[in-house]
This record gives C-alpha cells, sequence and structure tokens, in this order.
C-alpha cells in the first residue's frame, strides 16, 4: 500500500468505517425506496415533499461540516458561513437561469427575465460560461472560495482572532446581503433567482431529478466528511488543534499560522459553496436573504448542539435543529426563535461539548461502571 | 563545569558568539524595559539571568525570539545574522527555541503528537496535511520522551499532566528541533523540589551541545547549575561572574535586600 491508501484506509477505526458505510448506503437507498416503492396510501410511504426537505437538511449538514472544520477544528468562529453557502448557491441559480432559455416569461433566448425586465439589452460578462454545467460547478467551489482566501489572508495575517474574527465575518456577510439586494448588480435584487426549469435537461421539479439531487446530496456529504476527516487526522490537523490551544506556540515552533487557519477557512468556505449549490435546485430558489447575518449564527448553533471538533456532531446537529425547526415553525411558529435561544443557551451551559460530547461521557461512564463492578472489591482491598 | 567559567564571553570572537545583544533598548510608554543592553553569550554555554522584577529579563526573551522590536539596537545570532530583522518564524527555524514562563504544551493533543509537532520537518500547509511519520522519526520521538522521563505517559493528552510534566515536556519540544540556542524563561517556577532536582540534571544534560540561557528567580536552582550568571536591573546589566561572585556584589545585595 502506498501512504496515501494507509493514511485513506485509515480515516476511520473498522467500526466507523462499518458505521461510516450503512449509515451513507441507508441514507442514499431508503428514503427513494420509501417515496417509489411503496404504494400511494401505505403508511410508511416517504411523502413527495419530504424528499427535497431531507436533501435540505443534508445540504444544511454540509454546511455544518465545514463550519466545524474552521471552528471546531481551527477555532475560527466564523459567522458569515452563510455567505460562502449562498455565492455556491448563486453559482448554482446562475446555472439554472441560463438552461431557462426561451421558456421564460419574456421568451428571451439569453437573458434572464428579471433583465429583460429591467431594460438590461446585454447579458453582464460575469454571466458568461454559466451555460456550461462543468463551469458553474467550477465557480461553485471557486468563488466562495477565493473569496475567503483573500479575507481570510487579510484577517489571519493581521492576526485578528477571536471575537473580532466573528464580528467581521457578520459584517461581510451582511455587506454582501446589501449588495445582492440591489437590482443594478445583476442578480435578480430581492428577489433573487427562481424559476428554474431544468438541470441538465433533467425537470428539476420532477420527482426522479429530486431523488436524484438527494442522493448526490448524501454522496456529496459523504465526501466532504471523509475529506474533513482527512485533514483533521492529519499533521496538519493537529497543527489546527495545537493553534487552537496555544497559537504563539506554534507560531514559535516555526509552523505558519497564517497558512494552516487560511487552509482550513479556504477549504470549509469551498465545502460550504458545494453545499449551497446542491440546496438551490433543491428549494427552486436563491435570494439574498440568504445572506442574511440571522443564517450564520444559526450555523454556528447547529455545530454548538451537535458538539463541535468532532464532524459527526456537526452533522448530528444540523438534521436535530432543523426538524425541530420544520416540526416548531409549523405546530408553533411564534415559539421557534425563543426555542432556538434557549437551546443554544442550554447546550452553552450544560453541554459545553454538544451531544457528541454527551455521548462521548455516557460511554466513558458506561466503561467506567462496567469495569468498576468486577474490581471494585480489589480496589477496596487495596 | 565545561568552560562556562573559564572564558569569559565578552573577549569571545566573533564566530564564537551564539548570541550578541548590542546597546538593546526597549521603551514601553516612556518606560525603559531594556536600556542600552549589551551582552555576549558564547556557543555551548550554559548562562543563568537573574535580576528582580521588572528587570526587563522576559523582554530580553521577547527581543531575541522576535516577538518584541527593539528601538534602537542589535541582536545578533550565530556571528552575523540580525536577529531584529527576522519574525518570530524565521527565528525558531534559524535554531532558537524559547520555554515560557507558564508551560504553553497544546493540551488537547498528546504527549507524543505534541513532540511529533515540534520534529523538524517542512512547516507548509500542503506538505504537512500528507506528511507521514516516518519509523526514525518515531524513534527520535521515543528517545526524547525516555529523556524528559514521560515515555509512559506518551498517549495522555498534555492537558492531563502534571505541572512539572508540562515544563519538561515543553523543554522536550525544544529540543526536537535542535535549537543552537535555547532559552528557558523560569523553567522551574512552582516545581515541587524533586522537580526542580531533576530540571536541573536536565538543563545541566544540555549544555555542551546546546547554548542554554536560562532566566530564573530560584536562587537554589541557579546555584545546582553553577553557570555563570549575569545580574539585570532596570534593563541593564549590574553584574556577571559566578554566583558566588555576583552574591556577595554589594550593588547586588542592595538590590536584592535593599527593597
Amino acid at each position: 500500500m502506498t501512504p496515501l491508501t494507509f493514511r485513506l484506509a485509515r480515516l476511520l477505526d473498522a467500526r466507523g468505517w462499518a458505521a461510516f458505510a450503512a449509515i451513507a448506503v441507508a441514507a442514499a437507498m431508503v428514503v427513494p425506496l420509501l417515496n417509489t416503492a411503496l404504494p400511494a396510501g401505505h403508511p410508511l410511504r416517504l411523502p413527495d415533499y419530504m424528499v427535497p426537505l431531507l436533501g435540505k437538511y443534508v445540504c444544511y449538514a454540509i454546511l455544518a461540516l465545514a463550519l466545524d472544520l474552521c471552528w471546531g477544528y481551527a477555532g475560527i468562529l466564523s459567522l458569515g458561513h452563510g455567505a460562502f453557502f449562498a455565492l455556491g448557491g448563486y453559482c448554482m441559480g446562475m446555472y439554472l437561469m441560463r438552461q431557462i432559455g426561451t421558456r421564460g416569461v419574456y421568451g428571451h433566448p439569453v437573458l434572464p427575465d428579471f433583465m429583460v425586465f429591467l431594460n438590461w439589452k446585454e447579458l453582464p460578462a460575469y454571466w458568461y460560461g454559466f451555460d456550461m454545467f462543468w463551469y458553474a460547478l467550477l465557480m461553485v467551489v471557486l468563488v466562495p472560495g477565493a473569496l475567503a482566501f483573500v479575507f481570510g489572508f487579510l484577517a489571519f495575517r493581521s492576526r485578528v482572532t477571536g471575537v473580532y474574527l466573528s464580528i467581521i465575518t457578520q459584517a461581510l456577510t451582511f455587506a454582501m446581503m446589501l449588495g445582492f439586494f440591489r437590482n443594478n448588480f445583476g442578480f435578480g435584487g430581492n428577489n433573487g433567482l427562481t424559476d428554474f426549469k431544468e438541470l441538465l435537461g433533467f425537470d428539476v421539479q420532477a420527482r426522479s431529478t429530486r431523488i436524484g439531487l438527494y442522493v448526490a446530496s448524501v454522496l456529496a456529504l459523504a465526501l466532504a466528511f471523509l475529506a474533513c476527516r482527512f485533514v483533521v487526522t492529519s499533521k496538519l490537523g493537529r497543527v489546527m488543534l495545537a493553534l487552537r490551544d496555544a497559537e504563539s506556540r506554534v507560531r514559535f515552533l516555526g509552523y505558519s499560522v497564517t497558512s494552516a487557519k487560511l487552509f482550513a477557512f479556504t477549504l470549509s468556505a469551498m465545502l460550504a459553496g458545494v453545499a449551497g449549490a446542491l440546496y438551490v435546485p433543491q428549494v427552486g430558489i436563491i435570494n439574498p436573504s440568504e445572506f442574511s447575518p440571522a443564517n450564520s449564527i444559526e450555523v454556528a448553533i447547529w455545530v454548538a448542539v451537535g458538539g463541535r471538533g468532532t464532524l459527526v456532531g456537526a452533522v448530528l446537529g444540523a438534521f436535530l435543529v432543523n426538524f425541530a425547526k420544520t416540526w416548531l415553525t409549523g405546530a408553533a411558529p411564534e415559539v421557534w426563535l425563543f426555542f432556538l435561544g434557549a437551546l443554544f443557551i442550554g447546550v452553552t451551559l450544560f453541554l459545553p461539548r454538544g451531544l457528541a460530547g454527551l455521548a462521548g461521557q455516557w460511554r466513558a461512564g458506561l466503561g467506567a461502571a462496567f469495569r468498576r463492578r468486577p474490581g471494585a472489591v480489589e480496589a477496596r482491598d487495596a | 563545569m565545561p568552560d562556562a567559567n573559564r572564558s569569559t564571553a565578552a573577549s569571545a570572537a566573533v564566530e564564537d558568539r551564539q548570541l550578541y545583544l548590542d546597546g538593546v533598548t526597549v521603551s514601553f510608554d516612556g518606560f525603559k524595559a531594556l536600556n542600552d543592553l549589551s551582552l555576549v553569550v558564547a556557543k555551548g554555554e550554559l548562562r543563568s539571568i537573574i535580576g528582580p522584577n521588572g528587570a526587563g529579563k522576559t523582554t530580553l526573551m521577547d527581543v531575541v525570539t522576535g516577538k518584541t522590536r527593539p528601538d534602537s539596537g542589535r541582536a545578533f545570532f550565530a556571528g552575523d545574522v540580525d536577529l531584529t530583522r527576522l519574525d518570530e518564524a524565521a527565528i525558531a527555524t534559524l535554531g532558537i527555541g524559547r520555554k515560557f514562563q507558564k508551560p504553553t504544551v497544546f493540551e488537547n493533543l498528546s504527549v507524543f503528537e505534541n513532540l511529533e509537532l515540534a520534529l523538524s520537518g517542512p512547516r507548509g500547509a500542503w506538505a504537512t496535511l500528507f506528511a507521514q511519520l516516518a519509523p526514525p522519526e518515531a524513534e527520535r520521538i521515543d528517545a526524547m520522551l525516555e529523556r524528559i522521563g514521560l515515555e509512559d505517559r506518551r498517549a495522555v493528552p498534555a492537558g492531563a499532566l502534571s505541572h512539572g510534566q508540562k515544563q519538561w515536556l515543553e523543554i522536550g519540544m525544544l529540543l526536537m528541533q535542535e535549537p543552537q540556542l535555547l532559552l528557558l524563561d523560569e523553567p522551574v517556577a512552582g516545581m515541587t523540589d524533586r522537580e526542580t532536582e531533576e530540571t536541573a540534571k536536565l538543563v545541566l544534560s544540555l549544555a555542551g551541545q546546546h547554548t542554554v540561557v536560562v532566566v530564573e528567580h530560584d536562587m537554589e536552582f541557579v546555584r545546582a547549575l553553577g553557570a555563570r550568571v549575569t545580574v539585570l536591573h532596570e534593563g541593564r546589566v549590574l553584574a556577571e561572574g559566578s554566583i558566588d561572585h555576583v552574591q556577595n556584589d554589594p550593588r547586588v545585595v542592595e538590590v536584592y535586600l535593599g527593597r
């Protein structure tokens, strides 16, 4: 085995790989089967609307994973990750807009409806190329990645850390939101991009496309998880953990704190972009409210609830909090924000390491109890 | 003791100088932490620096490691490398290791991983992403674990070590980088008597292979090292010589006892 394949094989231990494979296959298979194989009216049949809803959660889980990589490991609390998510989403949205072609309300062969409405005569240069899927995919990672790289370079080089960094990431996403709300930005103003028709020739409303998108999201989540594991189990991952504990010591050891942080932040932004790109065709719209600062704060809450610095916890937190949100905003909409606030306070006070930490404690406690029982008598004698 | 007492460092030829501070002044809001300080440490020398609080001991280390830029004066390393023009990472790569006053180890990493990060090797983000621990490197880490007496604590998170063990781990991390010059800022602060003794043995075993500068308050420890002593006061060198010599110097007595 080459060193690299050896590293890949050791990303998880044997039980970890088994659990990972079981969950990934189950998530990718069970939902489509429950949706299509069971007859209508069957009690276990998954209603059609649930497929894109679950797909949306999976995208949120990728976003949470991305934030956990830079917050939980490198200690960079970004409260602007919604911006990278939205940028990835806009890149995908631009592709989907170009696919509408003459089927828009105004039937213009090149210009999206909102541009015709604004009386624009030609396509802005930054829309070029988005009719090609590969180009759009490239932009989905490059645009958020480039923004994170430039922003991160300036911030980390000037040694902006902690709460100051969090505040300027909030400012970043807020500024982006204000920009994207403007019609002359060329991204559809406050309506954003919507009324999508086709993705790679498949009808985005069709059940089969939605299942395909869901499965693609699950695969992306699985790959993103493995990619993050690769980073955090590497020496670079240990440098990240180290700089979270004692940044100046890392510097005195000769490592560049700036480049380690920049790597984590940029990779994380790229993952967030992928999540946004998968999210947009499933929800059918992208608009500037995705940039709203509150969205980014919510992501941090998912990660905190699940347990930061564990990767698994981030995914878990994203699913649990969003299930709760869907349920509560339906059952008692006015309670949701109070619930979210209470959840955050509760987790901070009682579960500083989140649900994943709780599971670890419980397992350790249980293990200790098992060990203690047979040895208890000898221990007292000794 | 090797050379420490015999050769007077000031007269050392340029190529024998490990560290040479020339008229260094550092002021914070008008307060002169270092006041036209000059100091020479020879290669392979073990040197103790003592002085009352505020004498400028920590500022001196800050200047050498690039944390603080002096207002005037220069600091030369290994003859003619001007440290005042380099940043912390570059200085660390040159071969200057610093142990902080408060033990700073990576609490969430195991003892073994702490030493692994200190191994010399490529430091870039990509290189560390794909880095593999080679068997000889693992052996070096094992040897260091034995040297600092932590071989049975290798898998323990560094945060769970005792205070003394953290200090040794930190010294071990510095040694992994095979520094030419080792700066130890109060290595025995807060240690038990036994730990202090162990630490003195460890530091003495370093002299000769590395140039070691120890900043310390603990007189027993300084005596145990038996090295040449420099006394700082108000940012200047007040006295220099053997421990007995400086302890009998009336100016030193006044500074230490007259307050």
